[in-house]
């Protein structure tokens, strides 16, 4: 699998990405400057966490029209895999690859803390290394992470199978009142949502920061070896 | 308007009349209204140290170890595999009393600029934080910039902020401490210093533009607030992460580089001190055409742009040839870039701006002849020793009480905020250990990192409270298994020119220059902050405890032996160091029986050692499965702080001390850990061979603390007292 990250001005989880697809991959994924244009022989395109251009407007706005974006819109449209976690899926909702919008937390504070996530979909190439109902730990780390869409998108993503993942406890349970488990008040308990043929995938928590025993667990480590598994050629 | 310069000018201004008479001796005639700018805040007590210059040379700043100590924009030291760790603390107290948010995010930003301007990548924050009284709206209105401040900007250059400490006392009430320390990581091969060199070479302006806020903050950070502060609100500057952000990856480019011959981040008086001290560290003289700085809003006089405290600026010495290339990597990142000046050989400033030269001053004197006074100073008087208490509450309810504390509660909620992950190297986040430990990625080094100060010693004992401060520091990163290495210290005291507040300065610097030299801990940065003070309403001045906090850094060279202080299942525990019951000062006399009397507990600097010694070896030969320092609250306050960061439960002995309980269990005796250990006879065998104390004081297992009274208590009922104090009070 050769993936690549792509890098704006403030993107700053880029090197935690490349770490975690690293420990998969035995090799450096490519780093690829926003205005850059090609992306010729990447199998998956990886939008990090950050704050892609101080982000002071909404979220991913102004990164949205990144000269790269062009060039991403294209490689999904001929089935290109793509991953957006934190601010790369705000940035996917802002570029209409993802539905919905992403709010400022329900709190209105940063969250900084390990959730759980309840796989809701275990047939994609960013999950089929879990079995549906599965739960594991995940850091959060963001300001606006509240997911939201209009009811008929929400019935869509419903209807189809587009969630991926939901805020649960660590038993797995999605309560009706979920104020504990989903902290930043995302509809339906959302954390991740899937593109309608599953090849984009949009997540607000960090799996890329749990990937390694000394920094607290391997709960993030199946979705990057899913990806390698699906991504072979 | 037009101001007239002369003496009552420079007094507005923050100069004594016999600084001002000095400043005209040197410059032979009348000042421009520039130069005096220039002379008053390169003399404030915040640029020039003038009260505490002659007590800082007493501490020891040399080991093996030390690249640089004081004197560069932050102390380096050799970590080993060729890295070296950079790093420094500094106050950014009267902005954040003023304007919270805009105080604290503008003090990250400003340390971060100190450590990356060396050619570091920063790798971590802390923040040692002092508020006044919870019970206050003012406070809670403080402690709710501060925080998002740190983490507005902090969470954006994408820094993890892993550590730090909270004080609460009435007497922060009208001067909060926002202390913020980075620690970077450079080659040690790699390291760029602020001495000018070679005339003719170009001096380079690159990031924010240049506006009108913060002139003069660095001479309101040097006087006291009276009830006028909120009209200093223009000097608070405003803050951009986003731009820091750019500035960071732009400088750590050209830094790869072989361009740079010097380059100095501006900071404190901006454009002024930065010029200044590239030119007077390289002896050679520097010439700046205003016209040329990218200017934020139009009509700006010579006198705002050299004063202005604008953030996200940095100053640089380039190789003339290397120009264009310096100028392609700014302008990739999107920055202002422009050649503002060059270095001449007349050991002058001189400033032009519109064709006219608004300032020409000679550096040797402006450095040589700054003030530095030797303030009057009384003696602190140590308190008595404390006579018999009575303990009011059973243990279990004194232990609850204590750890839903505004001082010992869970700091979850600050911490939450603030991003500790991010960069993927953060081995213990906040609570998880007694130090911070951030990994240096692709090797098995680690940083193991602290804030410590506890101000009622400091106040009560200012010798005993600096000795302390810096024993504890030490102790923390030894409880990580982590070598100490340095020391930053950040000195926030009241009014020197009051003999009683320079009493407490010099103690305090005694007393952690003591503890430095025995612990071969040398202080290698560090920043001043007196006049914390606010007048009262009746005129009188109401002075911060004294507060000179440590930060520290340690390093493990193999870090997956490095613990934490989860309890761990099926151990014994053993405390480690002797015990008197030393209730002066402590937690529990506060908080149980209301009273702040009593010496603080005395500093063994010779047990601190020996003990801390012993705890690190065993921790590296991996005997030790958990550690924790004891503290504020004592031996069954750290117990309890165990239970609660893993859910372990302990079964705890009843004590044979022929102490009272309550001393025994609360008291705050320094040179004291507690550990988790497989065989607690062979492990106290060999305390005893290296002549410390430890004895048995518990097993662990389950999911309660039971008490020697076989009082239990779940970990999940001390979780819920310790975490109730922070939302409830920020909720209210």
């Amino acid at each position: 699998m050769k993936a690549a990250i792509v890098v704006f001005p403030g993107t700053n989880r880029e090197r935690d990405m490349a770490i975690a697809l690293r420990r998969v991959t035995g090799h450096e994924p490519r780093m690829v400057w926003h205005r850059e244009t090609d992306l010729t022989g990447i199998d998956l395109v990886v939008l990090a966490g950050g704050f892609s251009y101080g982000d002071y407007l909404r979220c991913g706005a102004m990164a949205a029209h990144s000269p790269i974006m062009t060039e991403i819109r294209s490689f999904a449209h001929k089935g290109g895999h793509i991953l957006g976690v934190c601010n790369g899926f705000q940035i996917l909702t802002e570029t209409g690859l993802l539905p919905g919008a992403l709010l400022r937390n329900a709190n209105l504070r940063f969250l900084s803390q390990d959730c759980h996530l309840r796989v809701e979909r275990a047939d994609t190439p960013f999950t089929h290394k879990w079995k549906k109902g599965d739960v594991f730990r995940t850091p959060m780390a963001h300001g606006d992470g509240n997911y939201t869409a209009d009811q008929s998108t929400l019935d869509r993503l419903e209807g189809e199978g587009l969630v991926a993942f939901r805020y649960a406890t660590a038993q797995g349970v999605v309560q009706a009142d979920d104020s504990a488990s989903n902290l930043n008040g995302s509809v339906n308990s959302i954390a991740g949502i899937l593109s309608e043929n599953s090849r984009i995938c949009g997540m607000m928590p960090h799996p890329e920061d749990l990937v390694d025993p000394l920094m607290g667990g391997v709960d993030g480590l199946p979705l990057f070896e899913g990806l390698v598994e699906a991504l072979v050629r | 308007m037009k101001k007239t310069v002369d003496d009552s000018l420079a007094r507005e201004f923050g100069l004594t009349s016999e600084e001002y008479a000095r400043v005209v001796t040197i410059m032979g005639r009348m000042p421009s209204l520039t130069e005096l700018g220039v002379f008053s805040v390169m003399w404030s007590e915040h640029c020039s140290y003038k009260s505490s210059r002659k007590w800082l040379r007493t501490l020891p700043t040399k080991a093996p170890w030390v690249i640089h100590g004081p004197g560069e924009n932050a102390g380096v030291v050799d970590i080993g595999l060729g890295y070296a760790a950079i790093f420094k603390m500094e106050s950014h107290n009267h902005p954040s009393f003023i304007e919270p948010y805009q105080g604290a995010a503008t003090g990250v930003g400003g340390i971060l600029r100190d450590v990356f301007t060396m050619g570091a990548r920063p790798i971590a924050n802390l923040n040692a934080l002092r508020f006044g009284n919870p019970e206050t709206p003012r406070t809670r209105q403080i402690i709710d910039g501060v925080v998002r401040g740190i983490g507005g900007y902090g969470n954006c250059v994408g820094v993890p902020t892993v550590g730090g400490e909270i004080n609460f006392h009435p007497a922060y009430d009208g001067n909060p401490l926002v202390n913020a320390m980075t620690v970077g990581l450079a080659r040690k091969d790699r390291i760029f210093l602020s001495a000018a060199a070679g005339v003719g070479n170009p001096v380079v302006y690159v990031g924010s533009r240049t506006g009108r806020d913060g002139i003069h903050g660095a001479t309101m950070s040097s006087a006291e607030f009276d009830e006028n502060a909120m009209a200093k609100r223009p000097t608070v500057q405003v803050g951009d992460p986003f731009i820091e952000k750019l500035l960071i990856e732009a400088c750590l480019e050209l830094m790869a580089t072989d361009a740079i011959v010097a380059i100095q981040d501006m900071g404190a008086a901006g454009l002024t001190s930065s010029a200044v001290e590239m030119a007077g560290k390289g002896g050679v003289g520097i010439e700046l055409d205003l016209d040329a700085v990218p200017q934020r809003e139009p009509g700006m006089t010579a006198y705002e742009m050299m004063l202005s405290e604008s953030q996200e600026r940095m100053l640089m010495v380039l190789k003339p040839d290397r120009t264009e290339v310096a100028r392609k990597i700014f302008e990739k990142w999107e920055l202002d870039f422009a050649i503002i000046g060059h270095l001449t050989e007349t050991g002058h400033i001189v400033v032009k701006h519109k064709g006219q030269v608004e300032a020409d001053i000679p550096l040797d004197p402006l450095a040589d002849q700054a003030p530095i006074y030797d303030r009057p100073a009384t003696t602190p008087v140590v308190p008595e020793p404390l006579g018999p208490v009575h303990a009011p509450l059973s243990l279990d309810a004194t232990l609850i009480k204590l750890i839903g504390s505004p001082d010992l509660a869970s700091r979850a909620w600050v911490w939450n905020q603030y991003d500790s992950t991010v960069g993927g190297q953060t081995v213990r986040r906040p609570g998880a250990a007694d130090a911070a430990i951030v990994k240096i990625e692709d090797t098995s080094l680690a940083l193991a990192i602290t804030t410590d100060c506890t101000p009622r010693y400091c106040h009560a004992d200012p010798k005993t409270g600096g000795a302390q401060a810096v024993a504890e520091a030490w102790r923390n990163i030894t409880a990580t298994g982590a070598r100490p290495l340095a020391v930053t210290d950040n000195l926030n005291f009241g009014n020197p020119e009051k003999p009683e507040i320079m009493g407490q300065f010099i103690a305090a610097i005694e007393g952690m220059g003591d503890a430095c030299r025995a612990l071969d801990f040398p202080v290698v940065s560090g920043n001043v902050s007196l006049y914390n003070e606010t007048r009262q309403p009746d005129g009188s001045a109401m002075a911060i405890l004294p507060t000179p906090a440590i930060g520290a850094l340690g390093v493990l060279n193999d870090v997956e032996k490095a613990v934490g202080l989860g309890m761990q299942d099926g151990k014994a525990v053993v405390l480690v160091g002797e015990t008197h019951g030393e209730l002066g000062q402590s937690i529990w006399l506060r908080e149980i029986l209301g009273r702040e009397d009593g010496p603080p507990p005395p500093v063994d600097l010779v047990a601190e050692k020996r003990n801390g010694d012993f705890v690190r070896q065993e921790i590296l030969n991996g005997t030790v499965s958990a550690c924790h320092d004891l503290s504020d609250g004592g031996l069954m306050v750290a117990v309890a702080e165990m239970v609660m960061a893993s859910g372990v439960g302990c079964e705890l002995e009843s004590p044979d001390s022929g102490i009272r309980p309550e001393a025994f269990w609360f008291g705050e005796d320094q040179a004291r850990y507690l550990v988790c250990v497989d065989n607690a006879a062979d492990f106290c065998a060999r305390a005893e061979k290296a002549g410390v104390p430890a004895r048995l004081i518990g097993q662990s297992g389950g999911n309660d603390l039971i008490l020697p009274s076989g009082v239990t208590i779940s970990a999940a009922r001390l979780v819920v007292a310790h975490e109730a104090f922070f939302p409830a009070l920020m909720t209210r």
